[in-house]
């Protein structure tokens, strides 16, 4: 694995005893809050894994996070529990194969005319999914019941209660961040920054770049549907918003912030936004004129994200 | 005689209504290093992204170790043996040398969707780089980041990166442009110690190295094929001197 900076090190250790410590003292509101925010690090680690390290600028990425939610609501009987791994693995399925699906046209182009198809495809799905009520139209539909994960009579823990929800979503945002940087240590994590760098020496050194793309683009949308399905087992609600784009575009501007191509970018990008939104929120109703500010401010004065700040520590 | 590594029969490119490369047939076999020459336009680095597969061609037909791979894509080309250089410096700028060494090795691992084992852990990969970096002589700079090599440095990177896929035909155009003297000198060396165990396609401008290196010639002029030989033969050619070596003489 690529050795971050000192400072970062230290950083995301506090921080991470900081999340296992919270919900001792933490009110409900809060711990929930948190959930959210470790849901969409995930979201923003999966979109960073194209945008940050292979160069892949998708505006259509909230497609897989929201089929992946929908198909929890799907397998959700009403007033009934869905299986806890049949449905994680069927929502991570339908967003490999709808990656699959979708990567295999998006990926035949390349610079302004990817994010052009990859946006094209988010809103053709937003609106076929807005325009079905058997999905629950504009409104969307909600998931009554958590799922239930059950060894043989017995639950490790229960989606119900907040601070369990609270500890399974940030056990899977730890196992996601590790699992990239395995990944992109890998021979296939060199090879997708080396299309990065420079996609026609790579397909001139050998390597068949479409087929890396390819099965990065499923990975990539696998882990959205990851962070879909926590989403609506946490929110016990779909509805079409979530698959718009401006909810990719949202992803995208936390990615930014947050540093693309930097292991921990995408986790304090996510951080930053959410907890600028809820503080900015409070203070006044035209809050989104001060999170734009503040996104234009960190744009210009950390371009490398907020990942940049601590790189800057690294000679101490 | 041993099959050509690299045979093209009536290869031809258009461009609308421009024939970047018209008939052109020629054979390069391992141990000889062939060097293509021809003033500016001739059609000489069309010719080798025909090779190498960087462009289809119109018609007409290439043959690499006896295997028919017209219009394949450039990443089967690369492996089936061809390693090319380019023209204009093409190497992963943000890496260090050696990375950009270990990548390209890593090219010919069976396959690179490996997700777990660290890359910089397959000894093979990094003997394969390690050897390149020392034929290129590039040896105390491995882990230089390629944006603060020399340009000449950078020239015996792109070499380095293409030897590193262990390719049996070496495409190289132009290996020496904008180098220095003694830049030259270092890189037709280089070449000179390659030139045993490899088919090498050369492009180039530099008279001096093309007649120190080359063991056939082959002049073209206008996309076509002027004349082929060795080069005593084409030094003494009345139309190569006319079409083409009278008029660069001063250079």
């Amino acid at each position: 694995m690529e050795r971050q900076p000192r400072a970062l090190q230290v950083v995301l250790l506090a921080g991470l005893v900081a999340l296992v410590a919270f919900p001792l003292v933490g009110e409900k509101f809060y711990l929930q809050f948190i959930t959210k925010v470790m849901i969409m690090a995930i979201f923003a680690m999966s979109l960073d894994l194209l945008v940050g390290y292979t160069g892949l600028v998708s505006l259509g990425h909230a497609l897989f996070f929201g089929v992946a939610a929908y198909a929890l609501m799907l397998l959700t009987p009403e007033y009934q529990a869905a299986g806890f791994w049949t449905s994680l693995g069927a929502s991570l399925g339908i967003a490999a194969l709808a990656a699959l699906v979708v990567g295999f046209f998006v990926l035949r182009t390349s610079g302004i005319y990817f994010i052009m198809v990859t946006l094209a495809f988010g809103q053709m799905t937003y609106f076929y999914v807005h325009d079905s009520s058997h999905l629950g139209g504009s409104d969307g539909k909600y998931i009554y019941v958590r799922p239930v994960l059950e060894i043989a009579g017995w639950s490790p823990f229960d989606l119900e209660k907040p601070s369990h929800f609270y500890y399974v979503a940030l056990a899977m945002m730890v196992l996601v961040y590790f699992s990239l940087r395995v990944l992109l240590a890998s021979p296939f994590g060199r090879v997708i920054s080396g299309i990065k760098e420079n996609e026609h020496r790579m397909r001139m050194l050998g390597f068949a770049t479409f087929r890396y793309k390819l099965v990065c683009f499923v990975l990539a949308g696998a882990l959205a549907g990851l962070a879909g399905w926590l989403v609506a087992a946490h929110d016990g609600l779909v509805n079409p918003e979530m698959l718009s784009w401006h909810q990719s575009g949202q992803l995208l501007m936390m990615v930014i912030l947050g540093g693309m191509g930097t292991p921990s970018g995408p986790i304090l990008g996510a951080a930053a936004l959410k907890v600028l939104e809820l503080l900015f929120q409070g203070w006044t109703k035209h809050w989104q004129l001060l999170l734009g500010g503040f996104i234009v401010l960190s744009v210009l004065l950390l371009p490398r994200g907020l990942a940049q700040l601590f790189e800057s520590w690294r000679r101490d | 005689m041993t099959e050509p590594a690299l045979r093209t029969a009536a290869l031809r490119k258009d461009f609308g209504g421009l024939t970047a490369v018209n008939d052109v047939a020629l054979e390069c076999r391992v141990g000889e290093l062939h060097a293509v020459i021809g003033p500016n336009g001739a059609g000489k680095t069309t010719l080798i992204n025909l090779l190498s597969g960087d462009l289809a061609p119109s018609s007409g037909r290439v043959e690499l170790f006896g295997r028919d791979v017209t219009g394949l894509p450039s990443h089967s080309i690369s492996q089936l043996g061809v390693g090319r250089s380019y023209q204009r410096t093409n190497i992963f700028m943000r890496f260090t040398v050696f990375e950009n060494c270990r990548l390209a090795a890593q090219s010919r691992l069976p396959s690179s969707m490996r997700f777990l084992k660290p890359a910089v852990r397959y000894r093979e990969v990094n003997a394969a780089a390690a050897r390149a970096v020392e034929l290129a002589e590039l040896c105390g700079r491995e882990q230089v980041p390629a944006t603060a090599l020399s340009h000449g440095e950078r020239r015996q990177l792109e070499v380095a990166m293409t030897l590193a896929t262990r390719p049996k035909l070496l495409l190289l155009d132009e290996p020496l442009a904008g180098m220095g003297a003694e830049e030259s000198a270092r890189m037709v060396e280089l070449l000179k110690k390659l030139a045993p165990g490899h088919a090498m396609l050369l492009v180039e401008h530099d008279m001096d190295a093309v007649f120190a290196l080359a063991s056939v010639l082959t002049v073209m002029v206008n996309g076509a094929v002027l004349a082929s030989g060795t080069p005593e033969a084409i030094r003494a050619n009345r139309e190569v001197q006319e079409a083409y070596l009278g008029s660069e003489d001063g250079e």
